[in-house]
C-alpha cells in the first residue's frame, strides 16, 4: 500500500461560545493518497469546509483544533507555528475558494497576484515570474493571457475567475488543493468545464484533491473516493463507484434518490425529510435518527463507529450490527 | 471618465451657486451695507448717492452676477469693522491658517492611520483597548478645552510652549511663513495637535472598522491560503482595500479642519482666517463673513474633486471603459 | 451613511413569524415598547455597568439642573449675595479657600460649584430644545420628502447634502451671526438663547430627515398603507397614524446623540463668545470666562465648568452609543 499524502487522524474541531462549545467537526479520520480526488460530501454545516480550513490552517477564530492529528507526508502539520505553516500553504497545500468573484483582490491585476503568489515560494526573478504567470493562465484555458495578464479581476467572467484562481492555487505545484465549492457560485453551464479542467490539471500534475461540495453529481464525475459528511462526522467513506451504486449509510441512500437520473424516465425523486440538527442541538446516539426510517433502539442511546463494510466504512449500527452477528 | 469628471464638476458648480445665493443674500439683506459704511452726520441725499453708485437701486439679478463676478476674481468688498479690502485681509492670513490645517492633517493622518492598522490586526491586545478608550474620550472632549488643557500644561505650568500667536515669521513673497523659524514650529506644536486630535480619532475609527471588515474578506483569507507573508497581507492586500473609504473621509476632514480652526485659532490667538472669521461674526462684520462662506465652500469642493480623482487612482474598477470592458458576462 | 434598517418596519403589518406576536389591536401604539422588549434593551442595560453609571451621571446632571435653586449653595444671579471681596478663591481644601464655595469663586465671586449648577441648566435646556427643534424639523421634512418624493424630495434631500458636507459648528456660527445681524440686538441674556436654540436646531436636522426619509419610503411601498390609500384614509392620517410610530426607534436614538452634539456645540459657541453672555453663563461661557484667568494660576475657574461639560458630554454620548447597539437599528 502507498503512503497516504494526507492523513487526518480523530480531528475535533471546536467552536467556543457564549452558549457553550459547539462541536463542528467530531472524531472524523481520513487520508489522501498521492494524486487521489477524495470527495467530501455533506449538507451545509455538516463540517465539510471545516475540515478543509483545519487541513489548511486557516480555522476562522474561535474555531480550534480540540483533538486529533493532521499528517502530510507523514508530518505533523496541524500544531505548527504560523510561519512554518505558511510555507507550506501555497506551495504543498493550495486552496480553491467558493465564490471566485470574491476571492481575487479587485485592486490588483491578476498578474501582481500571480507573480506575488510564485516569487513567495520561490526565488524566480520577477521576468520568470512572470513568465510562468502567462503560462499557468494559458494551462487554464484563459484566452490571449500575455494581454489578459494586466487585467484586473472585475474585467473577467465568474467562470474566467475561477479559472484565475484555480491557476493561483497550482500555481507553485502544490502537492494537494483544498477545493472548497468550487463550482457552487458558477452558472451551470460552467460547472462542468471547471470541475474538467480541475480534473485535468491535477492529473497532469499529479496534484491530489480534497473536493468539497454538496452536489453529489459532481462527486460522481471527479471522486476516486468519496467520504458523506453529516452533523460534523462521517457517515460513510469508500470508492466513490461503491458509494453511489450500494450505499450502505441510511443518509448515503437518502442522497443518492435525491440525484435525477435520466435513464430511468419519470421516476420520482426521493427527499430526505427534515433538516440537518443544528450543532446547539445533536440528538444523543446517532445524529441521523430524527430523519432516519429504520432507527432501532440503540440509534437513540449510542453513537455508532465507523466500521469496514466491504470496500467502505459506515457509521450505521445496521452494519455493525451484521458485521458484529456474522 | 471624462463624463465622471463633467458629471462631478456640474455639481460643485451647483453647490458653489447655493453658497453664492447665500452668502449674498447675507451680504445685501441683513443690516444694511451703506449705514455700516457712512458716519451719523450724513444726509440722506448722500446715502442716496452712495447706494446708487454702489449699484443697490440695480435690479437683484444684476447686483448678483456682478456680486458673484466679484468673488470669481477674489473681491469680497471692504470690511465695515476694518474699512479695509477683505481680499486683502484674506490674503494676510490665509498662510497661517493653511499651514496649521496641513500640518495638523498630516499628523491626524500618519499618527491615525498606524493607529487604526494596529487595533484592527490586534483586536484584544491591551494597547488596542488604551486607544479605543482614549478614543472615546477624544470625541467626548471639546476641541477648546484640550486647547485650554494643552495652554495650563505646557505654557502656564512648564512653560515650554508659547500659549499664543505663532512666533516668528518669514516673508516669502506674499506667504509669510512660520515653518522656518524655531518659534514659529513651537508655536505651532500645540494648535496643530488639538486641531488634529479630534480627526486623529476619527481616522483610527474608520481604519480599524475597515480593517476588520476587510480581513474578513474571502481574497484575504484567499491571499493566506496561497501562503503570502503575513505582511503581505496585512499591509499589501488589506490596507490597500482600507484605502478607498479612508480617502473619503480624510479628503472631507481636510475641509472640516480648516473650518475646526476657527475654534483652535481662537483658544491660540492665531492669526488666521478663521479667527478673522470669529471677530467677524462678533461684530457681524457681512463682508468677511460671506467672503469666509465662500472661500470654505470652495474649498471644499475642491477637496471632494480631488478625492473624486485619487479613487480613480487607487481603484482599477473605476477605470473600466467601454473599449476593455470585453471580459465581461 | 444612515441605511434603512430592516429592523424598524415592523408594526402592524408585521408578518415576520414567531419574532413577536402582538395579539393586541394596540400593537401600533406599542411598537416601541415591544420594540425595546424584542430587542433585550433592558437585559443589556443591566449588563453594562459603564451604561449605568452613564445614566446615573445623566439624570443627576438632569435633576440638578431642574432643581437648581434648591440644590445650588448660592444663587449666582442674585446680586444681593455676591460680594465682590469673595472674587477669585481658591477651592475650599486649598489655602486661602472659604468653606463657603467648595469649589471656588470666580472674578465677580460667585461660586463656581454653583455657577456650575446654574450653567448645566442654561446648558441641557439649549441642548433639549434644539434637539427639540432639529427632531421636529427633521422628522417633519424626512416624513414630507419621503412621502411626496419627487420635486418636493430631490430639493430637501440636495439642501440636506450641501449641509451635510459643512461641520455643524461652521453651520451654526453662520447662523447665529445672520440672527444676530437681522435681529440688530447685543447680546440681551433673553435672545441668546433663542438665537443659541435656532441656530444649533437648525444646523442638526439633516441627520433626523435623512433617516426618516429612508424608512418612510420603506414603509410607503407596505402594502398595508397603499390598502389605507385605496380606501380613502387621508395621507395626513397615514403618516401619523401608521408611519411616524414607525420611525420613533431610530429618532430616539440620534436625539440622544444629537442632544450631546447640541450641548457641546452650545459650550463651544459660547466659548468663542457668541453665545450666552457672562450674565448668564453656560458651561462654554464659564469656561471661556476662567480661560482669561488661567494665566495668573486661578486653574479652578475653568478647570471645574471643563470636567463638568466633558463628563455630561460623555455620559450622553455613552447612553447614545448603547441605545443604538441597543436597539440596533444599524444607524450610523
Amino acid at each position: 500500500m502507498v503512503n497516504p499524502l494526507l492523513e487526518v487522524k480523530n480531528l475535533r474541531v471546536e467552536f467556543p461560545t457564549r452558549r457553550g462549545v459547539l462541536t463542528a467537526v467530531d472524531d472524523v479520520s481520513l487520508h489522501i493518497n498521492p494524486g487521489e480526488v477524495l470527495g467530501v460530501v455533506g449538507e451545509s454545516g455538516a463540517g465539510k469546509s471545516m475540515t478543509g480550513a483545519a487541513i489548511i490552517g486557516l480555522l476562522e477564530p474561535p474555531g480550534q483544533i480540540a483533538a486529533g492529528e493532521i499528517l502530510l507526508e507523514g508530518r505533523r502539520i496541524d500544531n505548527l507555528p504560523y510561519e512554518q505553516m505558511r510555507r507550506i500553504r501555497g506551495r504543498e497545500i493550495g486552496a480553491i475558494f467558493q465564490d471566485p468573484l470574491t476571492s481575487l483582490n479587485p485592486l490588483y491585476s491578476v498578474g501582481q497576484q500571480l507573480i506575488e503568489t510564485i516569487q513567495t515560494h520561490t526565488e524566480m526573478t520577477y521576468a520568470q515570474a512572470r513568465n510562468r504567470a502567462v503560462e499557468l493562465l494559458s494551462e487554464v484555458g484563459i484566452p490571449a493571457p500575455e494581454r489578459r495578464i494586466d487585467s484586473y479581476p472585475h474585467q473577467f467572467s465568474g467562470g474566467m475567475r475561477q479559472r484565475v484562481v484555480i491557476a493561483l492555487a497550482l500555481c507553485v505545484n502544490p502537492k494537494l488543493i483544498i477545493a472548497d465549492e468550487p463550482t457552487t457560485a458558477l452558472d451551470v453551464s460552467i460547472q462542468a468545464q471547471i470541475i474538467a479542467l480541475l480534473k485535468r490539471l491535477c492529473r497532469e500534475h499529479g496534484t491530489a484533491v480534497m473536493l468539497v461540495t454538496h452536489d453529489m453529481g459532481v462527486i460522481a464525475e471527479a471522486a476516486d473516493r468519496v467520504a458523506v459528511m453529516y452533523s460534523g462526522r462521517i457517515a460513510e467513506i469508500g470508492p466513490v463507484r461503491q458509494v453511489v451504486q450500494q450505499p450502505k449509510h441510511p443518509y448515503t441512500v437518502g442522497l443518492m434518490g435525491s440525484i435525477p437520473i435520466i435513464d430511468q424516465g419519470d421516476e420520482r425523486l426521493t427527499q430526505i425529510d427534515g433538516a440537518m440538527p443544528r450543532l446547539t442541538e445533536i440528538p444523543s446516539g446517532c445524529a441521523f435518527n430524527p430523519r432516519c426510517t429504520q432507527t432501532i433502539e440503540r440509534c437513540f442511546t449510542e453513537r455508532p463507529n465507523l466500521v469496514q463494510v466491504g470496500q467502505s466504512s459506515v457509521s450505521c449500527w445496521h452494519h455493525d450490527r451484521e458485521k458484529t452477528d456474522a | 471618465m471624462l463624463a465622471f469628471i463633467v458629471r462631478r464638476l456640474i455639481q460643485s458648480v451647483v453647490v458653489m451657486f447655493f453658497v453664492a445665493m447665500l452668502a449674498f443674500a447675507m451680504f445685501r439683506f441683513v443690516g444694511d451695507p451703506v449705514h455700516q459704511m457712512v458716519g451719523i452726520e450724513t444726509s440722506l441725499e448722500e446715502r442716496e448717492a452712495l447706494r446708487v453708485k454702489l449699484g443697490l437701486r440695480d435690479p437683484i439679478y444684476v447686483q448678483f452676477a456682478r456680486f458673484v463676478g466679484n468673488a470669481a476674481t477674489g473681491e469680497f468688498g471692504i470690511s465695515y469693522q476694518h474699512q479695509r479690502l477683505v481680499s486683502d485681509m484674506i490674503r494676510e492670513r490665509m498662510p497661517a491658517t493653511l499651514e496649521l490645517s496641513i500640518i495638523s492633517a498630516l499628523f491626524s493622518l500618519f499618527v491615525g492611520v498606524p493607529m487604526g492598522v494596529y487595533t484592527g490586526l490586534h483586536r484584544h491586545g491591551w494597547l488596542s483597548k488604551v486607544f479605543m478608550t482614549a478614543s472615546l474620550i477624544g470625541i467626548s472632549l471639546p476641541t477648546f478645552l484640550i486647547g485650554i488643557l494643552l495652554i495650563f500644561v505646557f505654557a502656564v505650568l512648564l512653560g515650554w510652549l508659547p500659549s499664543f500667536g505663532r512666533g516668528e515669521v518669514v516673508e516669502l513673497g506674499f506667504w509669510r511663513t512660520g515653518l522656518l523659524t524655531v518659534s514659529g514650529l513651537k508655536a505651532l506644536i500645540m494648535p496643530a495637535f488639538t486641531l488634529g486630535l479630534f480627526q486623529l480619532t476619527l481616522i483610527m475609527r474608520l481604519v480599524r472598522a475597515e480593517m476588520l471588515e476587510v480581513l474578513r474578506t474571502d481574497y484575504i483569507k484567499f491571499a493566506r491560503a496561497r501562503g503570502l507573508t503575513n505582511r503581505a497581507v496585512n499591509f499589501g492586500h488589506a490596507l490597500k482595500n482600507t484605502l478607498v473609504p479612508v480617502i473619503t473621509i480624510t479628503g472631507l476632514q481636510l475641509g472640516s479642519i480648516i473650518a475646526f480652526a476657527i475654534i483652535t485659532e481662537t483658544v491660540f490667538q492665531w492669526p488666521g482666517m478663521g479667527l478673522m472669521f470669529l471677530q467677524a461674526i462678533q461684530n457681524v462684520d457681512i463682508p468677511i463673513m460671506a467672503a469666509y462662506l465662500i472661500m470654505i465652500a470652495f474649498f471644499f469642493v475642491a477637496i471632494n474633486l480631488i478625492v473624486d480623482m485619487l479613487y480613480y487612482v487607487v481603484d482599477p474598477r473605476l477605470r473600466v471603459d467601454v473599449a476593455k470592458a470585453h471580459g465581461h458576462g | 451613511m444612515v441605511e434603512v434598517p430592516a429592523t424598524q418596519s415592523r408594526g402592524p403589518s408585521a408578518s415576520e413569524p414567531g419574532l413577536h406576536s402582538a395579539p393586541d389591536p394596540g400593537a401600533r401604539a406599542t411598537g416601541l415598547w415591544s420594540r425595546l422588549r424584542d430587542s433585550d434593551v433592558l437585559y443589556s442595560f443591566s449588563r453594562s455597568p459603564i451604561t449605568i453609571t452613564a445614566a446615573i451621571v445623566t439624570a443627576l446632571f438632569i435633576l440638578c439642573a431642574i432643581f437648581a435653586p434648591v440644590v445650588a449653595p448660592h444663587n449666582p444671579f442674585d446680586m444681593a449675595t455676591i460680594d465682590l471681596m469673595d472674587s477669585s478663591m481658591p477651592p475650599a481644601w486649598m489655602e486661602g479657600g472659604d468653606s463657603r464655595f467648595l469649589l471656588g469663586t470666580d472674578d465677580q465671586g460667585r461660586g463656581i460649584l454653583s455657577t456650575i449648577i446654574f450653567g448645566s441648566r442654561i446648558s441641557l435646556l439649549i441642548g433639549f430644545a434644539s434637539v427639540v427643534l432639529a427632531t421636529v424639523l427633521g422628522v417633519g421634512l424626512g416624513l414630507l420628502s419621503g412621502f411626496v418624493g419627487g420635486v418636493v424630495d430631490a430639493f430637501i434631500m440636495r439642501v440636506a447634502e450641501i449641509q451635510l458636507s459643512f461641520p455643524v459648528i461652521l453651520t451654526a456660527l453662520l447662523i447665529d451671526g445672520v440672527l444676530r445681524g437681522v435681529l440688530q440686538v447685543e447680546k440681551s441674556g433673553e435672545l441668546a438663547y433663542w438665537i443659541l436654540i435656532l441656530s444649533i436646531g437648525i444646523s442638526n436636522w439633516v441627520q433626523f430627515a435623512r433617516t426618516v426619509r429612508g424608512s418612510t419610503m420603506v414603509e410607503r411601498s407596505k402594502e398595508y398603507v397603499q390598502a389605507a390609500q385605496v380606501i380613502g384614509i387621508r395621507s395626513s392620517m397615514i403618516v401619523l397614524r401608521h408611519i411616524l410610530p414607525n420611525v420613533m426607534g431610530p429618532v430616539l436614538v440620534i436625539a440622544t446623540i444629537q442632544l450631546a452634539v447640541a450641548v457641546l456645540s452650545e459650550a463651544t459657541l459660547s466659548f468663542l463668545g457668541v453665545g450666552m453672555p457672562p450674565t448668564e453663563p453656560s458651561l462654554g461661557t464659564l469656561i471661556q470666562i476662567g480661560n482669561d484667568y488661567l494665566f495668573s494660576g486661578e486653574w479652578w475657574m475653568v478647570i471645574f465648568p471643563g470636567s463638568a461639560l466633558a463628563i455630561l458630554v460623555l455620559a450622553v454620548n455613552l447612553l447614545g452609543d448603547w441605545l443604538r447597539d441597543a436597539l440596533n437599528p444599524r444607524l450610523r
